[in-house]
Parts: structure tokens; C-alpha cells; sequence
């Protein structure tokens, strides 16, 4: 069970309402053990909030992300909990009793995911133009394809990529142009949420920090939300709003990440934080001040009290 | 699918000692080395098994049992009577007997075909891969022509060429061998360039090890299950094809097998007089032979993928969780109106 | 005790496409050394070259021109047989450097029979055993006789270093060895390499995209651009005071959360494409250099410097 001791909501976030609400979610994997890959998660996402969710392999991170897509197949299953949706036009959605033409609806409208090597999640005999275009069809089909090729063009333009790509096939665009055109194609039908798993992890420092630059800049534009999954913390400390930190399932700590640079509260987080080395500050030191030396028991998931 | 992991790692800033993670239950521990070489055991496995093992002591121990093939009686085509399990053919041979020898035949060039076939699709595909370069391409250059080569009219054609008499076991087995490595070896040197490049072949390299060893020790133990299957792939081609070289008259001289049998059934006009005892058993034994195999292979593949292993006991859980999770959302809408209360108050915040 | 001393290195690969061939220069005149006891990092991007680079001083290619030059301490150079004692490498993937299909002593064993460390099995194993423990992998007699897959990532690069030690190299090329591993565990492995470098008077090269841990844990780092070396220097000078403009795109691309958000919105002030990497700064010798020109070793272009200082 997450300890609420730890759940703390800064003063930025709480004048935003909430746009996407996560209430004891609990994922279990029905193999010969059962393995709970998420347990009681809780989380509150705010409209145009970029909230990241840390953790190693194996946390859960991305089978938290799967289950609140629904995209989660057997043999997990979601063993308990609430997924609500709070619409911008004022009501709220039920994310796990959607059913089919409704949940399909509700999958990249109102909520869009780039997965973890989205740049393999393109379709290598297809046209990024053919790509786009099935995407707008499948969820407006009455676009006309003049509509179609302006919303591709505009979106294109959006994350920085020159529209005259739309005819090119993805082994013909860098990695990390391949990147930008997942991110926009996430973003073709404006969802309120966006969920990317591990977006700049195969990418060079430079272009992660271009694509990082874009998305903050989008989210400045358009204002929606987004869950950003990923084990570099530092990253995370550089462009998130609030921080949740995961281990074996848990949430064990949610915060504004100048807290949780400052003052992180759970041992794991302490021992994540000082995982990295200072790039600019003294020579040995870890990115929280100063040397973390201390011969710690194994991290728990217990707060301390 | 994400796994948990036990692994404690060492605290910050120091080296402490990494312990040993928990092993997994043992139902889930992969088993080791050699071990894991074996296929499980599943009911195919063990049909596969059941046919080959008592087809192939049949072939070996039979010939000793039963009487003697060739002896010639004059009561002609005879239906299996007390005396005779499976008749006599029209020359008033047992045909029980001839099929044990028949099937030691058969084994016999199935066994060698197999054999020699591996060594030199071992050799062209896995060496070949190994050294790259212009070895590689000239291996390459020769299993794709002997590919193309039509198998069957090649070795009509080389079996005929080759006079009756000199047309003995060991000639059709390596006529059968030669038209039939190619497509082994395209498969294994496939394989091999794929293991070649890992990185645990490379350490070796960097650690001194000499290219044979590289070879034997490092990509071959990798290689086994493919060669293991391409084996039993091999000698069910060679049954069969030498099958169907006897029956066309072009078999070996002096064995007898399972396809001379047919060859000597099919001039006995056996179908016609329907002497379904002399052609029968031969079509069926090889039939059951190969499907044995076959299973066998199904099982090698089971090790090659190990995703196969244990479908159905996947869909078991799949269906498993599927139907959990239907039950949460029942209970869950059934407290519609507890929810829908709570969701409100959520929005209110 | 052995120095590596790699002078205007060159490799050139070439690329069919049909009929056309083309030239790729993957290095292209790329000098650095490495001494006992020191680490040096080289820093690039992918397709930068420093894959190629370890390829070449492990043997696993050769250059296309310039010169590898190993020596031990009294100067006789390194060579046949005893180059593969001397140099050794750590792979970056520790999935993918073991074979499963053999025990952990199967890997530490098989070097130090090969370069005849030990004679006997017994002999063999009681090494193979002292060798885990040295690398913190205890009880060293279970993690001997696993597999790499019963093993955690950490534990399996730390057997890879293992490996890599047992026929006593003196040069370990560490390519990227800690990339792939889980964040928490990634400082235990370096520290782990640091120990034993300072016990062993090692000279290590530590492969590296991460400017963060480079100049954590190393005392001199190269930077290396298309396969050119665009900057050098002692770690700190050239993260903290970087002149080449790679450079500087690099250390501020890099996440550092201490700098505040500001950074975010810095990304687009140098312009990639007008990188020129046809000059080199060197802080040793404190000057610009062109690339392709009459190589000075690390050391000299140091002693010059400390001649100039106290001059």
C-alpha cells in the first residue's frame, strides 16, 4: 500500500485541476507465481502537468503505463483499483469500464502513448505520409484527405520536422527525426494526456535534449498533460513538474522535484539520487550536495517514520 | 513483460559485496547447459519417441527373429494367416520377414544419409560462416547452386548413370547425401553469422582463444539444436527419397528396403490383386517412421524457441486472467453507484 | 606495468552500395595514450568512432594506417601472444559477453589456462575462486558454478572484469561498461574498476557517452567528433572549461539539474552542422591544434605544459 506520508502535492500543481486520476491500481501477471508487477499505485496527473515516473528495470513502470491504456494483455491483469479520466469538457470517464468502440475512441483522443524504441514502432514499408493518414482515418473518418495532409503538415511542423518528409520511409529519417514523428503522431488528435515510455533512451545526449526542448515547448503550446517514464533522474529533475519514484510495484515517493532534489524522504530515492555523479559541482560529489556515504540497509518500501 | 528483480546492488560510494540473488523456484529455473539441450517431455515427445524407438528395434532386432525373407514356397500370394502374420507375396515369401529386413534397410541409409549429410552441411554452412570472407562467399556460391539443382531428377540421373551392379547401399547414400546438404547448410550458416557476432564469441577472441575452440566450444553448443533438427530432417528425406528411387526401379542392387519392397509389391501387381498385406506395411512404417521424427523435430524447435514451450498451459493463464479481471469490473459496476459518487467527488477537488 | 601509446590512428571502411563503392573514415588521425594508473576517458556519440577505436587496440580489426605501440615498463614492445595478456576489454553488454551455455569458471578459467596462469585444475579453480572474490562476487564457489543467466547484470559484468583480469592484463578497454546496467548499480561497478585499477597500477580506457561519469572517474578525457579528436585534457578542465564548441554543446546537453530549468531552453545555441572538427584544443599543451598534424603524445604535451608553468 503506498504510504500517503509521501504522496505531497506542491502548491504549483494544486491550482490545476486534475485531468487523469490513479486510485490503488494493482497489476498482477497470472504466471505459476503470481507476480504483482504494480501494487496500490496512486497518482494524480493535473491538466498541463509533465509528471515523470522513475524507477529501475522492473519497477513497474511501464506496466503501470500499459494498464492505464488498457493496453496490458494477458496473463496480467488488473487485480483492483480506479482509472478516471476528467474530461476537459467536465465530465469524467471511467477508464477501466470502457468497452471497445468507446475505449477505442478514448485511446489517442484523449490519451496518447510513445512507447518505450518507438523508432522500431514505425511501419519500415510504409510511407510516414500513409503512416499519419491511417491514424487520422481510423479515429475521423470523415476527414477529407485535404484536411488529412493539412493536419500532417501541421503537426510535422509542430515537433520540428520539415513536412517535405511525409514522403519519406522511416529508414530514411535519423533516429532522432523518427522520435519527433512518433511524438507527432501521438499528438495528431490532441489528446489531453501523453504517455512516453523511455521516449530518448536510444538517442544521442544532443538530439535527447532537442527532442526534451520540443516537448516542453509543445506542452507550453497546447497544454496537455504528460507521464514521462524513464530511469534518468536527472532528466527527470530538469523538466518535470512532480516526480514519482517507483520500486517493485510501488509508488514510495511523489514530489515537486525541487523537494525531492532537496529533501527526498525515501531511502531508495536517496540511493537513485546519489546514483548519478554531479556534472558541474565538485569533483566526487553526487547530484544531491555533497557525498551520500552512508552504508544504508536495503531499500524498502517502508517510510520512515 | 517486466520482470522483478532480486538483485540488491552494493550502496553508494563504496564496493560492497553484491550478494548472490535468490534463486527463482525451481519450477521456474532454466535449466543448465547440457540440460537444457533436453526437450520436455509432452505427449508429442513422447509418441515421436514411442514410434521411432519400436520401428527402430523392429529394423534392428527383428531380422534376427523372424525367418528368412527370400525363402521361395509355392503357394503363392497368401492372405496373413497363423503362419504367416502378414501373408506371403506372390513368390510365397513372408512378407513379415521381408519387412523386418526391409526396415534395417531403410534405417540403415536414413542413418548414413543423415550422417553425411550433417557433416557437410556442418562444414559448408558453420566453417564457411565462420571465416567469411572468400570462403564464405564460395560456400555460400556452392550450396545455392546444389539448391537450385532439381533434387530428385539429380539424383535419378546420377542413379542411373551408375550401372546396377556397382549401385550398392553406400552409393545411393552418398548420391542421396549430395543432393540434399544444401539447404542444411544455407540454414546453419545463417545461424552461425548470427552467433558470430555476439559478443561472448568476440571475448573469447579477445581473450586468446584459438578459432578452432572458438568454434567447437563457443558457437557450436549454440548450433546443436539446429544441427539436431536439420539431422532428423535429413533422415527422413533420405527414407523417402530412397523410397522413391527403389520404387522406380533405381534403388540400391543388393538391399533390400522398404522402398524395394513397394518396388517388388508395385510389380507384383499387389494393389490390383488386392494384396493390401504386401504394400501396406512398407507405406505405413515409413509413414510412421517419418511422423515420428517429425514430432521429435517438434520438440528440438521447442528448445531452438523456447517461446514455444508450454502454449497451452499460456492460454491456461491468459484465459485465466482474463476472466479475473472480468470479475473485478463486474463487482467493481455492481458498486456503480459507489463509484460514480466517489468520481464526483475527485472532479470536485 | 604497460603503456599504450596510439599514434594517428586511421580506419577506413568501405561501404557498397551496388556497384559504387565509398570510403568511410571511421577514425581519422586519432592519437592518445595510456599510462599505469591513469584512466582515460573517451567521450563521443555514437558513430563518433570509439567502438572502432576499442575494436582496433583489442585486435578485433586493424587500422588502416597509423601505429598501436605497447610497451612494458622496461620498454620491450608487446607483441604475438602477449598482447592478449596485456590488453583485454570489458564489453558494454553483459547480456550478450557471456555464453549461457557455459558455467561462470568456465569464463574465468578459460584465460587463465590459455595464457598459462595456472597449471592443474585444482590450481585453476582456487584462482578462479580468488578472482570472483576480488570482484565482490560472493560466495564465490555457488557464482562459480552458475550460469551468466542465473546472474543479475551487475554480477555479470563484474564476472566479465574478472574474465578480463585473469590472464593479468595490464590495459583494460572498458567499452561502455556500465550503459546497460540498472542506474543504482552502475557506481558500485565503476568504483569497483577504480579499486582495482589503483591495485593493479592499470591502465584503463573508459568508453563513454556519459560526460558525468567520465569525469567522475577518469583523469584525462578525450572528446572524439566524426571520428576526430576535438578536444583533450585533464577531466575537469575540459568539462568545466570546455573550448571546443562539441564540447560545450555536449556538457550542456547533458542533464544537470543543478544548473535549474533554464537549461531546458538552451539547446539550440550551437548549431550542429557548423561544428568544425578539423581543430583539436588541447589543455595539456594550452593551444589549438590541427587535426592530421605531427602527433605529440599526451605525455610530452604535459610535460611541455608543467616546462612552461614553472618556467
Amino acid at each position: 500500500m503506498t504510504s500517503t506520508a509521501t504522496l505531497a502535492v506542491g502548491p504549483d500543481a494544486t491550482d490545476r485541476d486534475a485531468v487523469l486520476t490513479i486510485r490503488d491500481l494493482t497489476v498482477v501477471y497470472e504466471v505459476e507465481e503470481p507476480v504483482t508487477a504494480v501494487e496500490g499505485a496512486s497518482l494524480t496527473l493535473h491538466r498541463g502537468e509533465i509528471l515523470g515516473l522513475a524507477g529501475e528495470s522492473g519497477c513497474g513502470k511501464t506496466t503501470l503505463a500499459y494498464a492505464v491504456n488498457r493496453l496490458h494483455r494477458p496473463p496480467a491483469r488488473i487485480a483492483s483499483g480506479d482509472i478516471v479520466f476528467h474530461d476537459r469538457a467536465g465530465h469524467d470517464v471511467d477508464v477501466l469500464a470502457l468497452e471497445d468502440a468507446d475505449l477505442r475512441e478514448f485511446r489517442w483522443s484523449q490519451l496518447s502513448m510513445v512507447f518505450q524504441g518507438a523508432m522500431n514502432a514505425l511501419n519500415p514499408v510504409t510511407s510516414i505520409r500513409a503512416q499519419l493518414r491511417d491514424t487520422l482515418r481510423a479515429h475521423r473518418p470523415r476527414m477529407t484527405r485535404a484536411q488529412v495532409e493539412a493536419r500532417s503538415v501541421e503537426v510535422l511542423e509542430r515537433v520540428g520536422v520539415d513536412p517535405r518528409r511525409l514522403s519519406s520511409y522511416p529508414h530514411e529519417l535519423s533516429g532522432g527525426m523518427r522520435q519527433r514523428v512518433m511524438i507527432a503522431m501521438a499528438m495528431l488528435l490532441e489528446p489531453q494526456i501523453m504517455i512516453m515510455d523511455e521516449p530518448t533512451t536510444a538517442l544521442d545526449v544532443v538530439v535527447q535534449r532537442e527532442i526534451l526542448t520540443e516537448i516542453v515547448r509543445l506542452r507550453d503550446e497546447l497544454d496537455f498533460a504528460v507521464v514521462f517514464i524513464t530511469h534518468d533522474l536527472p532528466l527527470l529533475l530538469e523538466i518535470s513538474d512532480r516526480i514519482a519514484v517507483m520500486l517493485r510495484g510501488e509508488i514510495v515517493e511523489l514530489d515537486t522535484s525541487q523537494r525531492l532534489l532537496r529533501e527526498p524522504r525515501h531511502p531508495y530515492t536517496r540511493k537513485l539520487l546519489g546514483s548519478f555523479p554531479s556534472l558541474h559541482g565538485e569533483r566526487g560529489a553526487f547530484i544531491r550536495s555533497g557525498v551520500d556515504e552512508t552504508a544504508g540497509p536495503e531499500p524498502t518500501t517502508e517510510v520512515p517514520a | 513483460m517486466t520482470h522483478l528483480s532480486t538483485d540488491n546492488g552494493p550502496t553508494v560510494g563504496s564496493a560492497a559485496d553484491e550478494k548472490l540473488a535468490p534463486v527463482a523456484s525451481s519450477a521456474d529455473r532454466p535449466r543448465a547447459g547440457w540440460r537444457a539441450m533436453l526437450p520436455t517431455m509432452t505427449p508429442w515427445l513422447a509418441l515421436g519417441l514411442f514410434l521411432v524407438i519400436s520401428i527402430a528395434l523392429f529394423g534392428t532386432i527383428g531380422p534376427y527373429l523372424v525367418g528368412d525373407p527370400g525363402q521361395i514356397r509355392d503357394i503363392g500370394l497368401t492372405a496373413p494367416s497363423g503362419e504367416f502374420v502378414l501373408g506371403t507375396t506372390q513368390t510365397g515369401q513372408d512378407v513379415f520377414a521381408q519387412l523386418a529386413h526391409a526396415t534395417r534397410g531403410s534405417l540403415q541409409i536414413g542413418l548414413l544419409v543423415g550422417l553425411i549429410a550433417t557433416a557437410l552441411s556442418c562444414f559448408f554452412g558453420i566453417y564457411g560462416a565462420y571465416r567469411g570472407g572468400l570462403t564464405d562467399e564460395a560456400f555460400s556460391l556452392l550450396s545455392n547452386v546444389m539448391l537450385v539443382i532439381p533434387g530428385l531428377p539429380l539424383v535419378i540421373v546420377i542413379s542411373g548413370f551408375v550401372p546396377r551392379e556397382a549401385r550398392g547401399l553406400w552409393t545411393i547414400a552418398v548420391v542421396l547425401a549430395i543432393t540434399s546438404w544444401a539447404g542444411s547448410a544455407r540454414v546453419l550458416r545463417a545461424q552461425t553469422l548470427s552467433v558470430r557476432s555476439r559478443d561472448y564469441v568476440a571475448a573469447a577472441r579477445v581473450a586468446g582463444e584459438r578459432s578452432w575452440r572458438v568454434i567447437v566450444v563457443e558457437i557450436l553448443p549454440n548450433l546443436l539444436p539446429v544441427i539436431a533438427s536439420q539431422f532428423v530432417f535429413a533422415v527422413i528425406a533420405a527414407i523417402l527419397g530412397e523410397a522413391g528411387l527403389a520404387f522406380i526401379g533405381l534403388g540400391a542392387s543388393n538391399a533390400s528396403t522398404l522402398g524395394t519392397m513397394l518396388f517388388f509389391a508395385q510389380n507384383g501387381f499387389a494393389l490390383g490383386m488386392g494384396a493390401w498385406w504386401w504394400f501396406a506395411p512398407p507405406g505405413l512404417l515409413i509413414a510412421l517412421f517419418g511422423m515420428g521424427l517429425s514430432l521429435i523435430n517438434f520438440s528440438i524447435d521447442e528448445i531452438i524457441n523456447p517461446k514455444l514451450k508450454n502454449v497451452r498451459a499460456h492460454r491456461k493463464r491468459a484465459r485465466k486472467a482474463i476472466r479475473l479481471e472480468r470479475e473485478v469490473r463486474r463487482a467493481d459496476r455492481r458498486t456503480a453507484g459507489r463509484s460514480e459518487a466517489g468520481a464526483q467527488e475527485v472532479a470536485s477537488r | 606495468m604497460t603503456r599504450v601509446h596510439v599514434t594517428d590512428l586511421v580506419k577506413d571502411y568501405t561501404i557498397r552500395e551496388g556497384l559504387r563503392r565509398s570510403r568511410l573514415r571511421a577514425v581519422d588521425h586519432v592519437s592518445l595514450d595510456l599510462t599505469p594508473g591513469r584512466t582515460v576517458a573517451l567521450v563521443g556519440e555514437s558513430g563518433s568512432g570509439k567502438s572502432t577505436i576499442a575494436k582496433i587496440l583489442t585486435r578485433m580489426e586493424s587500422p588502416t594506417s597509423g601505429t598501436v605501440d605497447v610497451r612494458l615498463d622496461d620498454g620491450t614492445p608487446v607483441q604475438g601472444s602477449l598482447y592478449r595478456r596485456q590488453v583485454q576489454m570489458v564489453f558494454q553488454d553483459p547480456y550478450a559477453s557471456l555464453n549461457t551455455f557455459h558455467t561462470i569458471e568456465h569464463h574465468v578459467a578459460r584465460p587463465l589456462r590459455i595464457h598459462q596462469r595456472t597449471t592443474g585444475a585444482a590450481q585453476t579453480h582456487q584462482r578462479v575462486l580468488e578472482m570472483l572474490e576480488r570482484v565482490n562476487l560472493s560466495p564465490a564457489e555457488q557464482i562459480a558454478a552458475r550460469r551468466p543467466h542465473e546472474l543479475s547484470g551487475g554480477q555479470r559484468q563484474r564476472v566479465a572484469i574478472a574474465r578480463a583480469l585473469a590472464p593479468g592484463a595490464q590495459v583494460l578497454i572498458a567499452d561502455e561498461p556500465v550503459s546497460m546496467l540498472d542506474v543504482s548499480i552502475r557506481l558500485g561497478v565503476l568504483n569497483l574498476l577504480g579499486r582495482l585499477q589503483r591495485e593493479d597500477r592499470l591502465a584503463v580506457l573508459y568508453i563513454t557517452h556519459d560526460l558525468a561519469t567520465a569525469r567522475h572517474f577518469s583523469d584525462e578525457i578525450v572528446v572524439l567528433f566524426r571520428g576526430r579528436v576535438v578536444e583533450r585534457g585533464p577531466a575537469d578542465a575540459v568539462i568545466l572549461d570546455p573550448q571546443h564548441d562539441y564540447t560545450k554543446l555536449l556538457a550542456m546537453a547533458a542533464p544537470d539539474p543543478e544548473r535549474g530549468p533554464a537549461r531546458v531552453a538552451a539547446g539550440a545555441v550551437i548549431d550542429r552542422a557548423a561544428i568544425d572538427n578539423s581543430v583539436c584544443y588541447d589543455h595539456f599543451a594550452g593551444e589549438w591544434q590541427q587535426v592530421g598534424s605531427p602527433a605529440r603524445s599526451a605525455a610530452t604535451a604535459r610535460s611541455a605544459a608543467t616546462a612552461r608553468r614553472t618556467a
